[in-house]
């Protein structure tokens, strides 16, 4: 499914969204090289507003061409990166990083798989601790249950 | 197995079993939030993009007028009580789906329209106002889209509800339909116009 | 006449699975033979009905009869007939259809091949199937009839969307498919276990044949799915983290940590209630990917309103199939006995190990894939969750995930001896920090993380390696008898040492096209030359051509390496006009070294063209990697030990050849 699904969409949002042409892409890049490699850098962090999750380095898409254009501006006209992003997120909000910014709305984002890790790190701590402790007062001999289930087993298996 | 497990019979298994019970709740608990989550997600649009400009102040911008209108559209022009500001364009197929409304709102007298058209070939906007009609009382030529990209403009048509102090209130991304005209748009005009 | 029959037979296969999902779980419960045998009979018939079902539509689509809605809205008659059989699938209803009818195949599989299972099992894991089946059925019966007719018929359908139109995307779907439904069977014993309130080794031992054949499909599926995006968006990735590209991630990483985890339920008799869970999450997984590609809770377009009763439907599904299972589990799960002695040391430890992280890693990408959709409904904000942000949760856990890789199959079952493994690992070790130690002197101002990457590389293939050597005592120096054992390995072994080594590879991959990619955005007149790489690349012009249901912008350039030429290369940007739609096609020079990456954009009117230029080293070990891993499991389906039913070696025998097998030793015996 995924990417035939992503593609119908792809499709279903050039059609409704009521986008302009294709953009032609007749960008030129800044003259200065370190310049345009930032301006580069930068185009891969925002989102394409009217894509699924493509950065708007990598859309066809009117709107990002406009938003490629105004990157190059900013920087050209001596913005830092801060200042660029804060040009985009005071006019689109956090929606238009794909890199979510860590505040109280993302602390769950950023902090969960740490937390999932260390609360099953120690879950599997104890269980071991536990199994060893038990082993240790001699559990490893089978019960009679355990042993019949056993031979069942070979029988069945074997 | 099973029974083996309940042979036991000791005190600390069983509390064992009892713990146990408690880790394989997780799961299922963990499966009913996120059910909440997805069926609270079947009613919410995930592309639509909350503006951040609700509540502040409307962008600064002077757009000249198109060919032969009289007036443009600037941040100074903002003075009604309430007034929308439409963006529309002539490539936009969905900005024929409310032109009529607007239409409507404009031979009521409802409130002053003012439109934002956004990247369009002045040209092909003035034969597309001649063809289904000017609901607009200013229109400004964002021919790059600049102004447009400040007002947070990624998908046409989008309406901005803007008070008497160019502040904005609301706004309509895509187009109005009877249901939100009804529902939403005529009660907070009427609110605001009060 | 063909839609009726096919929605004829989609009502009958419905009633048969009704029966399907009551009879033989009655019949297990009262231990009734007669009963219990209703199921594999059931399971054939579903089958064959929905097999008639989906021939008949794939009949509508051949012969472009548009006045079925499905075929008029997909399809079209001027299409190459490859894309008008792909078209059956390249939609909402027509997918859902080859979905259940994978679904069925596999319950047919189960009837067949799990003729040796108890028939207790066998009947409520069919069962089971059968419930899942009467879902799917009404699902696509009651929203989704891919048989509706028009009337009056068009004379000409809408065309299917040009992206789909291509040859990986074309088996793109049923390989994904043949993944996510997979799972169903290890889902179903999973919870026929549950019922029967028994794990034990056999049982793991019968669920890892088909983990492993829906694992290698689901692999197979989601590389040629990165595989198609890399050549046709034409940008050059090949992975966004795309809500949709984890909706299968997802399932793969549990099902892999399922694979894992399996044997040690076979081998060690612990970690029941765990695989179990597993089980059941991969496959909820593969339905929340369903309901979240289906029910436009992730991806929906403004203006675009998927059906809202489809995406009502799929959730209640949900909550009756994963919501049910998970509360089954809940009361079964804590009286499932773990086994005996667990030492964090040891081969068992290190698979716990390898499912923590992995599951971790599974975690973090549901997380990450419905955190927006989170946001939005408790603070009503928007927050986009992207690509930088899945590769800084994923580096840290995929590398000591990849460093534990190299040592868990050296270590022995119960009580493994590290300090032992990491001396026969020194060697390993030492290449490992040299090949570090170089990155770090020739990369580490490009990017710091490929030092990480290769020394990673160097220390998993080369362990791979080494693991293999030791079993077969290559460096005692006797050919003749590492010769014997070589051959004697279970292919089993054989086949985790490949899949183990496909990870390198593809690691590989990723590192060495990410640290080292150029890439040029320029404009060319014909007659210009530019430089990427060590290649000359002269623009010799482009010219508008014919397609046969497009026309597109071919462009041309002649590369040479040092004067000499290497080859031509035709991007083109094709238009399509059914429907109305721009896609590039990328020309790529593919060696084993590098991709040479070419895409031609709109002209500027006056002779000059936008193109853009990669070069990508090694690119193609990603996809060579996963290949490594589809076939480490494909060789690991083929060890006797994993059919179903075989016959179990005796333990004497067993304990005797390699220490591998010692699975009915450890059902509990302890040491």
């Amino acid at each position: 499914m995924s990417r035939s699904a992503l593609a119908t969409l792809i499709g279903a949002a050039l059609l409704i969204l009521s986008l302009p042409a294709f953009a032609i892409f007749t960008e030129k890049p800044l003259a200065d090289p370190e310049q345009e490699a930032r301006a580069q850098h930068l185009m891969r962090e925002f989102r394409c507003l009217v894509c699924q999750n493509q950065a708007i380095s990598e859309s066809h898409a009117d709107l990002a061409g406009d938003m490629r254009a105004i990157v190059r501006e900013r920087i050209a006209a001596g913005d830092d990166n801060d200042a660029v992003r804060q040009y985009f997120i005071d006019r689109y909000g956090d929606w238009v990083l794909l890199d979510p910014p860590l505040n109280r709305k993302t602390i769950l984002l950023w902090a969960g798989g740490g937390v999932i890790l260390l609360v099953g790190a120690g879950l599997i701590f104890i269980r071991m601790r536990r199994s060893t402790r038990s082993g240790a007062l001699g559990q490893t001999a089978l019960s009679e249950a355990e042993k019949a289930e056993l031979e069942r087993l070979m029988r069945e298996q074997g | 197995m099973t029974d083996s497990a309940e042979q036991g019979g000791e005190t600390p298994s069983r509390r064992r079993t009892r713990t146990g019970l408690l880790f394989a709740l997780i799961p299922v608990a963990a499966f009913v939030v996120i059910g909440v989550f997805l069926f609270r997600g079947l009613s919410l649009d995930p592309s639509e993009i909350y503006s951040v400009l609700i509540d502040k102040p409307a962008p600064a911008f002077d757009l000249a007028p198109l060919p032969g209108k009289e007036h443009g559209l600037a941040t100074s022009d903002l003075t009604q009580p309430v007034q929308l500001v439409n963006v529309f364009a002539s490539w936009c197929v969905a900005c024929r789906v409310e032109h009529p409304l607007l239409m409507e709102l404009k031979r009521n007298g409802t409130v002053p329209i003012y439109g934002l058209n956004y990247k369009d070939q002045p040209q092909a906007a003035l034969n597309w106002l001649r063809n289904f009609g000017d609901p607009y009382d200013r229109i400004g030529s964002d021919l790059n889209g600049r102004v447009g990209i400040d007002f947070g403009v990624y998908g046409v048509p989008e309406t901005f509800i803007v008070n008497g102090e160019g502040i904005i209130v609301r706004k309509i991304t895509g187009p109005i339909t009877p249901q939100i005209l009804q529902k939403e748009l005529l009660p907070l005009i009427a609110e605001m116009q009060k | 006449m063909a839609p009726e029959l096919g929605q004829y037979a989609l009502v009958l296969a419905i009633l048969v699975a009704v029966v399907q999902a009551i009879v033989p779980q009655i019949g297990a419960y009262r231990r009734d033979a007669a009963w219990m045998g209703v199921a594999p009979v059931a399971a054939r018939a579903q089958f064959l009905l929905v097999l008639f079902a989906f021939g008949c539509l794939m009949t509508s689509f051949i012969a472009s009869d548009f006045s079925v809605v499905n075929v008029f809205e997909n399809s079209h008659s001027l299409k190459p007939m490859i894309y008008k059989i792909s078209g059956v699938w390249g939609n909402h209803e027509g997918s859902l259809l080859l979905w259940i009818l994978i679904l069925t195949l596999f319950g047919a599989a189960v009837a067949q091949f799990g003729q040796n299972l108890p028939p207790t099992l066998q009947a409520r894991v069919l069962s089971v199937q059968a419930m899942i089946g009467v879902g799917f059925l009404a699902f696509i019966l009651f929203t989704s009839n891919p048989f509706a007719r028009l009337d009056p018929a068009p004379f000409e359908g809408a065309g299917l969307n040009p992206l789909l139109q291509d040859p990986a995307l074309a088996i793109h779907p049923p390989f994904l498919y043949l993944g996510y439904v997979g799972l169903s069977v290890a889902f179903s014993f999973a919870v026929a276990a549950l019922i029967e309130g028994r794990v034990d080794p056999a049982w793991a031992r019968w669920v890892r044949p088909w983990t492993l054949a829906a694992w290698c499909c689901l692999t197979a599926g989601i590389a040629l799915g990165s595989y198609w995006a890399y050549y046709e968006l034409g940008w050059g990735g090949w992975w966004f983290w795309d809500p949709v590209e984890n909706a299968s991630f997802m399932p793969w990483l549990a099902a892999t940590a399922l694979l894992h985890s399996s044997i040690v339920v076979e081998k060690r008799d612990a970690l029941k209630s765990w695989t179990v869970l597993l089980a059941i999450l991969a496959f909820s997984l593969s339905l929340l990917g369903t309901f979240l590609v289906r029910s436009g809770v992730l991806n929906s377009v403004h203006a675009f309103a998927s059906d809202p009763a489809r995406g009502v439907f799929i959730l209640a599904f949900l909550v009756f199939v994963v919501g049910g299972s998970l509360t089954l589990y809940a009361i079964r799960a804590p009286s499932l006995k773990g086994g005996g002695l667990f030492r964090p040391i040891s081969r068992e430890g290190t698979l716990v190990l390898n499912n923590l992280l992995l599951s971790t890693a599974c975690f973090t990408v549901l997380l990450g894939t419905l955190y927006p959709l989170f946001l939005d409904a408790v603070a009503e904000e928007k927050v986009s969750v992207g690509p930088p942000y899945f590769n800084a949760v994923f580096v840290p856990l995929m590398t000591p995930l990849i460093a534990a890789l190299a040592i868990g199959p050296m270590l022995a079952w119960k009580r493994g001896d590290l300090a032992g493994v990491m001396g026969r690992l020194k060697f390993v070790a030492a290449i490992a920090v040299l090949v570090g130690l170089g990155m770090a002197w020739y990369a580490w101002n490009v990017m710091p993380l490929a030092v990480l990457g290769f020394a990673l590389v160097a220390w998993l293939s080369l362990g791979v390696f080494r693991e293999w050597a030791e079993r077969v005592r290559l460096f005692r120096w006797d050919i003749a008898d590492s010769w014997r054992r070589a051959t004697g390995l279970p292919r089993a072994s054989y086949g985790m040492s490949v899949a183990h080594l496909g990870v390198a590879l593809t690691v590989f991959g990723i590192t060495a096209s990410e640290a080292w990619q150029e890439e040029k955005q320029v404009f060319m007149r014909p007659g210009d030359v530019q430089t990427v790489s060590d290649f000359e690349l002269t623009f010799v012009g482009a010219e508008r051509l014919p397609g046969p249901n497009y026309s597109s912008l071919a462009g041309t350039f002649a590369v040479t390496r040092n004067g000499q030429p290497v080859t031509i290369l035709q991007p083109e940007a094709r238009t399509f006009t059914n429907p109305p739609m721009e896609t590039t096609e990328a020309a790529i020079r593919t060696t084993l070294a590098g991709d040479l990456y070419t895409v031609v954009g709109e002209g500027d009117g006056q002779g000059g063209y936008a193109v853009r230029l990669y070069y990508k080293p090694m690119v193609i070990w990603i996809w060579l990697g996963t290949l490594a891993m589809m076939i480490g499991g494909m060789i690991s389906l083929s060890d006797r030990r994993h059919r179903i039913g075989a016959p179990a070696r005796k333990p004497a025998e067993a304990a005797d050849t390699d220490r591998d097998s010692g699975a009915l030793a450890a059902a509990g015996a302890g040491d």
